[in-house]
């Protein structure tokens, strides 16, 4: 099953090497992951999607929260949560008719054109995983130039606060 | 310079005051560029005692030997680049039996590091893996504190090795010191309380049993369990048995113990885990080398797990009670509830256990050719040592078959006794560890049994002992083999000893005395005793005992990997039926 994690680490030099090589020395996966400094300068966000069995996740929960640099952990997967990414994705777009149709499919999607040459827009769209999916399926594979994706991030819904130093 | 009690010091000289200010006695090292301050403010000061190894996998092996003889942290001072890779190993060898160092590296100068300077590694990155926690020290105002917090967590929950990375300018630079009162870090929260459910509901499991089994790990050593484990176990009348890191947690020579378990343990031990209905685990990670076959393990019981170590539990076995928690107190509040309960364990499906297990016993499991007068039979060395040291000697081992036999005939009453290296496996600990424990008990015997392969791994540290007139009794089954190795290509790779004979071996009486030391070569059976009552003997300096052994002897009982604990091979003559 696949698990959100949410962790405020230490924000030093080497706190994310010490995250990536558990996965890597552990022979654990990992979906996505991404990293920024919170509004509390010495705390970093990291937001990490992994998947696996049960056992597996509980192990990587514990493993983890052993890691000294890890202030906080919350697996956002326990409650309701949002969770989002961003797409930036380069289409060729190079006559009239691509052009408008380009335009009319980030319209539906939400997306919004950011940038434009004679020949290509870049797109940018927020939603959950599945709905970036569908968006560059709904694209002709000839006509995409290049794909970014943020990684995931996420947070409780409602009042809660999952994940916070004083929480 | 003094202002209203406020000094101010260089960073090499707060590097020592707060290692006095820790009660350091000991600091294991070797210098090098990097160090040279630190250096400099060691020779201007007579409280902390430095000893000079000569290789860096000696300082924390010996670092490691002190800690576990001692329960204290384990110091050792090295400089940049290959001084810091040469202690990779003896860090790694800590970590997985979580014995607690703090290992400082020297470092480039900061505006250096990045450089590929001269001696420069990422000393930090190399020993991530095989780390409970590192520090790279930036600034000469945060040395006192990042020092404070390396012991505090090398030697908090469970413990293990730590690094402090320092970087040459900063040891140069001034500062005042203070002397940090609080070592404590935000996001690091050791076990100080347990779950009282997790206890009560563990009791009344334990009481409801009917065939228990206590096994116990290297946690209740390192927790200083000892006696609570030993109150707690005659209280339950259980058969204990204690992992290869865990011996003397329990007194070997007390009836309720079963020996070892696992790979190399005892028929008793291992056929009481297969078939207890209760299992109580202290201290203990259900290691393969003791579990075997997961599949196959301890299919009838019911699981408790105390562990400090959250992550331990449910790890590689399912249990169906977990208390996180400090293996003493645990042990103590269990016994407590156990005491208030007004209950006993049912005598006699007690008596009916002990019963089987008195015909497993029965099997004499560790049996060998002691009749023997022709060749030098390795376990009566060992039983030898055991008896004309009165089961009181501090044995450091290497690893292989002369570990095991150690582990097997040198019955330990005591914790702390035993120090080898389960989790790594290292060759070449056993001669430095013994370093550290004869300086940490100056007056008690310590002996490190070896074998001709490993003891040519750190054979350099014989220098070191010569130096602190170390008068270390080494042990060497020299049977010419890697032994283990040897048996295995025996077992398993039709007795193709591919590279497992060791040729050209030295004299190794004449390389003891080119150290200064004394050395004695054993070959007759009949010598042993007398050879060690003149080693024991000799309480002034170190003497080199090289037995010549039996080639072809092998280590049984033994579960093949993958098997269970009912499916061992004991000795050829008492194969199972």
């Amino acid at each position: 099953m696949r698990h959100i994690i949410s962790i405020l680490l230490e924000n030093e030099a080497g706190a994310l090497s010490r995250v990536a090589g558990l996965f890597s020395a552990r022979g654990y996966n990992i979906e996505s992951l991404t990293v920024a400094p919170t509004e509390d300068p010495t705390l970093s966000r990291m937001t990490l999607v992994t998947s696996g069995p049960e056992a597996v996740v509980d192990q990587i929960r514990k493993q983890l929260n052993k890691l000294v640099d890890v202030v906080k952990l919350v697996d956002l997967m326990e409650g309701q949560r949002i969770e989002r990414e961003m797409l930036l994705i380069k289409v060729r777009a190079d006559n009239g008719g691509e052009r408008d149709e380009i335009k009319r499919l980030a319209d539906i999607f939400r997306g919004r054109i950011i940038d434009v040459t004679e020949s290509a827009y870049t797109i940018e769209l927020t939603g959950d995983g599945g709905k970036l999916d569908a968006f560059i399926a709904v694209i002709h594979p000839r006509r995409i130039l290049e794909v970014v994706r943020s990684g995931v991030i996420g947070i409780a819904r409602g009042e809660e606060i999952a994940c916070r130093l004083s929480a | 310079m003094k202002r209203g009690g406020v000094v101010e010091l260089t960073g090499a000289e707060i590097f020592v005051q707060c290692l006095q200010d820790e009660g350091v006695e000991y600091l294991f090292g070797y210098p090098g560029g990097a160090v040279l301050y630190i250096y400099d403010a060691l020779y201007k000061q007579d409280q902390i005692r430095h000893i000079l190894v000569r290789h860096e996998q000696g300082a924390t092996h010996a670092a490691d030997g002190y800690a576990r003889s001692t329960g204290k942290p384990g110091v050792v001072l090295v400089t940049s680049g290959p001084g810091a890779t040469n202690a990779v190993t003896g860090i790694a060898t800590a970590y997985m039996d979580s014995v607690p160092l703090v290992v400082f590296t020297g470092q480039v100068m900061t505006h250096l590091i990045g450089d590929d300077a001269f001696q420069e590694v990422d000393a930090i990155g190399i020993t991530r893996p095989c780390v409970k926690h590192s520090f790279m020290v930036k600034d000469v105002r945060e040395l006192a504190v990042t020092i404070r917090r390396a012991f505090h967590v090398a030697t908090t929950g469970r413990p293990g090795p730590v690094v402090v990375d320092i970087p040459k300018d900063i040891t140069a630079q001034k500062t005042d010191y203070v002397f940090p009162a609080d070592p404590t870090l935000r996001s690091y929260k050791p076990v100080t309380q347990w779950d009282p459910q997790g206890i009560r509901k563990a009791s009344e499991i334990l009481l409801e049993a009917k065939r228990p089994m206590v096994y116990t790990g290297g946690g209740v050593i390192l927790g200083n369990g000892a006696d609570e484990l030993t109150a707690l176990v005659r209280w339950l009348g259980a058969p204990c048995t204690n992992t290869l890191m865990g011996l003397g947690a329990f007194p070997a020579s007390d009836p309720l113990f079963v020996g070892m378990l696992g790979m190399h343990g005892t028929y008793e031990a291992n056929m009481a885990m297969h078939e207890c209905d209760v299992l109580l685990a202290i201290g203990a990670r259900f290691d393969d080398r003791v579990t075997g076959d997961l599949d196959k393990f301890c299919p009838h019981a019911r699981i408790i797990h105390v562990d400090i170590d959250p992550a331990s539990i449910q790890k590689n076995v399912a249990v169906e009670v977990a208390v996180i928690g400090d293996a003493r107190g645990v042990m103590r509040d269990m016994l407590s509830a156990l005491q208030a309960s007004g209950r006993r364990l049912d005598k006699d499906a007690l008596a009916h256990w002990w019963r089987q297990i008195g015909v497993w016993r029965a099997r004499d499991c560790l049996r060998y050719d002691r009749d023997n007068v022709d060749v030098i039979k390795p376990q009566y060395v060992l039983e030898a040592l055991h008896r004309l040291t009165r089961g009181d000697a501090f044995i450091t081992s290497d690893v292989g078959q002369h570990q095991m036999w150690t582990a097997q005939f040198y019955h330990f009453d005591k914790p702390r006794r035993w120090i080898n290296s389960g989790g790594l496996g290292t060759m070449g600990f056993g001669l430095p560890a013994a370093i550290g424990v004869q300086l940490a008990h100056p007056g008690d015997t310590v002996v490190c049994v070896t074998g001709e392969a490993s003891i040519q791994m750190c054979i350099q540290e014989l220098s070191t002992c010569k130096q602190y007139d170390l008068p270390i009794k080494i042990v060497n089954l020299n049977n010419r083999y890697m032994g283990m190795v040897r048996q295995w290509q025996e077992f398993f790779y039709q007795s193709r000893y591919s590279h497992s004979y060791m040729e050209a071996l030295p004299d190794f009486v004449k390389l003891a005395e080119s150290y200064g030391h004394t050395g004695l070569r054993i070959d007759r059976r009949g010598d042993v005793e007398a050879a060690l009552k003149e080693a024991l003997a000799r309480r002034d300096r170190l003497v080199f005992l090289d037995f010549i052994t039996d080639q072809t002897e092998n280590v049984y009982p033994m579960i093949a990997a993958g098997a269970g604990h009912h499916e061992m091979h004991l000795s050829p003559d008492r194969e199972l039926a």
